[in-house]
């Protein structure tokens, strides 16, 4: 009788564990910086208690959260915190999205509609009047440098110019860039498939891809981010089917699509979740399997400090980074201590989170500082806007860091590729 | 992936045996589901206060002597034992903790002004040689309006008894009006921040000074010390009167401070640090562990020489039990137990609680067994192991050191 008075207890996103200890509001870097946010344990575990008995004590500052999962990270208990906060957004949530946010959030649609005039609307968002259009009227912070929107999309150039030599490859992985390569940083891409070519595999697009929905999430537009999931998961199993990974770069895509999909979204994604490898671990395993080999070049010589991104560190992949990058010779890679860098997403480009935000990074930012490396690296790529705009380091990403000291020739002669 | 040795588990024991074998150039993963025993920790160190039988001690690292074999300290020797003792305070300070204590129990207050024997007491922990010391004969103890994690009225109550005339008062400032408007931020390592700001610091202990009478000591709950130790001193000379902290309700500033220093360390060493992955199991083959498998990585097993289990006791998801049995939920490993229900705990919340000796069962090297098979590349160390009532004996954190550190040698000496 007991167990099933136990099974009965049984909520969603392990609700019931919490302990009460307080861990949680120790390390969440909102808390830190800001006092309108209630913090994890009161946003999460214990207002669901209150919100459970009504929606009345639905408190909408609740919006604050980075959803960095650092409180998840620490919980002593298993509470999935950050996913009963974003759940209970749509369940109790009343707010309708303002215009900036479905803007902000259509990282997608923004991109297909910029790229094309990308020096155009590069120049119109630096321009000093622009920004305070957007700072007054859609209340998007003008202190905030925009992410630069490319002139060439990457899935334009990937058909024009790698397309046509993957089916030289036996050995195949379909890649899943996210709006951030397409749009505004296709170099990563290019990069990526620069590298698996030359470890002899061939790279192919999804036959459909839609944003992963992160920054629709985050806005409040869950129906919008469950559209687009379905048809994520609907191409990657097709892609699938003969076996083959999906893999990623981005590790907030990554994180969305096979944590939030079923945590937040509430959708089944067990066909492809585990088919979703992060490049960088799929890269280290192959190594390791030696299904590939890699020739480094000579002379490479670097001192990174490593910032492990709040999704890498949830995901509990940067052992993956760390190893693969100690293995180029000349590499010195230095810890950065662990801390959110503040954006998380577009969180940080509202008017209203601008401030908090830079607070939340600056302990990593004087931390970069003091180590005065030659760049940071990190997988994540709205971490890299953000410490490229606050610091005066660049930020590469761990496969852009590989692609540069790998000796390509020589790397495709010893995978025959 | 491989690594010399993998340590399952983020707390005390954990951090001490990967930062002894990372110092000494071995490649060595930590994984950890989540923050540890350290977070509630009340600003000291404790080895042993008394014994099974319930004899106060004084001296620990004689009354050792007294303890069953089924003792960790006995079981890896009582010499051993002495000699980690020993080497503590600098294997600490090494790491930036600097921490005081000799081979006598000192004194500390507990959170309700009870007083309580410890080993070593951290450095903005106030400890005593004797129960009966006194810094003075009135006390001002004063806590921030709105702190509901500190209790002056149960402190005065029990200073008073020893003679200590109390007053209590509370302190608002506008620097931390600003917590009070959300109930969850007036937490004490949340004021702590807000204490490490100069300034703020500044305001509050003019505002002691202005609010104090005749007394000669003053009593503040532990809400300083986020990062910076020297808060205790600097309030001592601009107030000109002894000062002692008291420790707080979870979670707790030195504590915190503490975990995070370790962490520092053992990546400073070289150590690798997977923090927020749970260990699920382990490929076992021909008496040894092969690989261990976490949530995060599914099937992907990351390999190891040797591996540490310091995955704690209850608290920590060391171990676990259900209707019938208590048992070791990562690897299923043997258990010291008892198994009769009845018999595991005392339904009096504050009687000595018979669960809380139980754990994982070791040879004296500490390698644990499972269906009676010993693992040889495997060691248990700290709150897992059974054999000690921490909470009765106050030997939590000795155990979780020494025994780590035990590991830890044994592990460089294979
Ligand atoms: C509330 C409380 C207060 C205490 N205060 C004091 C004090 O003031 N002084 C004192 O001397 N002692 C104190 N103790 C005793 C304390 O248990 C020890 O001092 C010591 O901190 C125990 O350390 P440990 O490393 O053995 O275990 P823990 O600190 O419990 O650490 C266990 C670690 O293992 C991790 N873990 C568990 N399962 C897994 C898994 N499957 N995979 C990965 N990681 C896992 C946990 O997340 C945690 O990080 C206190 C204990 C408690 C519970
Ligand atoms: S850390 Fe986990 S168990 Fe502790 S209060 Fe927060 S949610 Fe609850
Ligand atoms: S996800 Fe991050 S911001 Fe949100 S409550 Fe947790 S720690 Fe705080």
């Amino acid at each position: 009788m007991e167990t099933k008075m136990q099974e009965k207890n049984i909520s969603a996103n392990e609700l019931e564990q919490c302990v009460k200890c307080t861990v949680c509001t120790a390390y969440c870097p909102v808390l830190k910086v800001s006092v309108i946010y209630p913090g994890p344990k009161q946003s999460g575990p214990d207002g669901e208690r209150y919100r459970l008995k009504s929606s009345l004590f639905m408190d909408n500052n609740i919006k604050y959260c980075l959803n960095c999962k650092r409180c998840e990270v620490v919980c002593p208990s298993g509470v999935k915190i950050a996913d009963i906060i974003h759940s209970a957004r749509e369940t109790y949530g009343r707010q309708i999205p303002k215009v900036r946010d479905f803007i902000l959030a259509s990282t997608d649609l923004m991109g297909s509609v910029a790229s094309p005039f990308a020096p155009v609307v590069n120049a119109v968002t630096g321009l000093g009047a622009t920004k305070f259009v957007l700072d007054k009227v859609m209340a998007i912070d003008h202190r905030r440098t925009f992410p630069k929107y490319s002139g060439t999309k990457f899935e334009t150039w990937f058909r024009k110019e790698a397309a046509p030599v993957q089916g030289t490859f036996k050995k195949r992985v379909s890649y899943f860039h996210g709006c951030y390569v397409n749009y505004n940083y296709p170099q990563l891409g290019k990069d990526f498939v620069t590298l698996m070519n030359a470890l002899g595999v061939g790279v192919d697009l999804l036959e459909k891809e839609r944003c992963c929905g992160v920054a629709k999430i985050s806005s409040g537009m869950f129906d919008t981010a469950r559209k687009h999931a379905r048809i994520n998961i609907a191409s990657m199993e097709k892609a699938m089917s003969d076996g083959r990974k999906v893999l990623t770069t981005s590790t907030t895509c990554t994180l969305t699509m096979k944590d939030e999909y079923p945590d937040i979204l509430g959708l089944d994604n067990t066909s492809v979740k585990d088919g979703i490898v992060l490049a960088i671990r799929y890269i280290y395993e192959m190594l390791e399997k030696g299904e590939a080999k890699i020739a480094f070049k000579e002379g490479y010589r670097a001192r990174a400090a490593y910032h492990v991104p709040c999704h890498m560190e949830k995901m509990g992949l940067s052992i993956f980074t760390r190893k693969l990058l100690k293995m180029i010779p000349g590499m010195e890679l230095v810890s950065l201590d662990s801390n959110c860098c503040g954006i998380a997403g577009t969180y940080g480009f509202k008017k209203e989170n601008y401030a908090r935000s830079q607070a939340i990074g600056k302990a990593l930012f004087d931390n970069i500082n003091a180590v005065n490396p030659d760049f940071v690296a990190c997988e994540c790529e709205t971490c890299k806007w953000q410490i490229e705009m606050s610091t005066a380091y660049k930020v590469k990403n761990p496969v852009s860091i590989l692609a540069e000291a790998v000796d390509i020739e020589k790397t495709k002669k010893l995978n025959n590729a | 992936m491989k690594f010399d040795t993998i340590i399952i588990g983020g707390g005390l024991s954990a951090l001490t045996c990967g930062i002894k074998l990372a110092k000494a150039g071995r490649d060595c993963l930590i994984i950890a589901s989540g923050e540890s025993a350290l977070s509630f920790n009340s600003g000291s160190f404790g080895l042993l206060s008394r014994l099974p039988d319930g004899t106060a001690v004084e001296e620990p690292l004689k009354a050792i002597e007294q303890l069953p074999s089924s003792h960790p300290y006995v079981k890896i020797g009582i010499d051993n034992t002495r000699r980690y003792a020993a080497s503590a305070k600098e294997f600490f300070a090494d790491c930036g903790i600097s921490l005081r204590g000799t081979e006598r129990n000192l004194w500390r207050y507990t959170s309700s002004g009870k007083m309580k024997r410890c080993w070593l007491a951290m450095e903005d922990t106030t400890a005593f040689v004797s129960r009966e010391d006194k810094v003075g004969d009135k006390a001002l103890i004063v806590t921030v309006k709105g702190f509901q994690d500190f209790f002056p009225g149960f402190v005065a109550e029990s200073l008073e008894k020893k003679g200590i005339s109390c007053r209590c008062e509370s302190i608002e400032l506008d620097e931390l009006d600003m917590l009070r408007s959300n109930a969850s931020e007036m937490r004490a390592t949340n004021i702590a921040l807000t204490m490490e700001k100069d300034k703020i610091r500044k305001s509050f202990v003019k505002e002691i000074s202005r609010i104090r009478q005749d007394e000669d000591m003053l009593i503040l709950p532990q809400i300083f010390g986020y990062e910076d130790t020297r808060a205790l001193e600097d309030i001592r000379k601009a107030v000109g009167m002894p000062v002692t902290f008291i420790s707080t309700l979870m979670p707790s500033v030195p504590g915190i401070r503490t975990q995070k220093m370790l962490k520092k360390a053992f990546e400073a060493a070289g150590g690798t640090l997977m923090m927020g992955d749970c260990v699920t199991g382990a490929v076992i083959e021909g008496g040894k562990i092969k690989s261990v498998l976490t949530s995060n990585l599914g099937s992907y097993g990351l390999e190891a020489d040797n591996f540490v289990l310091a995955t704690g006791s209850f608290f920590g998801k060391g171990l676990a039990s259900d209707f019938t049995k208590i048992y070791e939920p990562v690897l299923g490993l043997d258990v010291d137990a008892s198994e009769k229900r009845d018999e595991w705990y005392s339904s009096s919340f504050f009687d000595r609680q018979a669960f809380i000796g139980f754990g994982v069962k070791t040879d004296n090297d500490l390698h644990p067994s499972r269906d009676g098979e010993a693992i040889s590349n495997l060691y248990a160390a700290g709150s897992v192991l059974s054999g000690a009532e921490s909470l009765y004996e106050g030997s939590g954190a000795g155990v979780a050191i020494i025994t780590a550190m035990y590991a830890a040698d044994k592990i460089l000496e294979g």
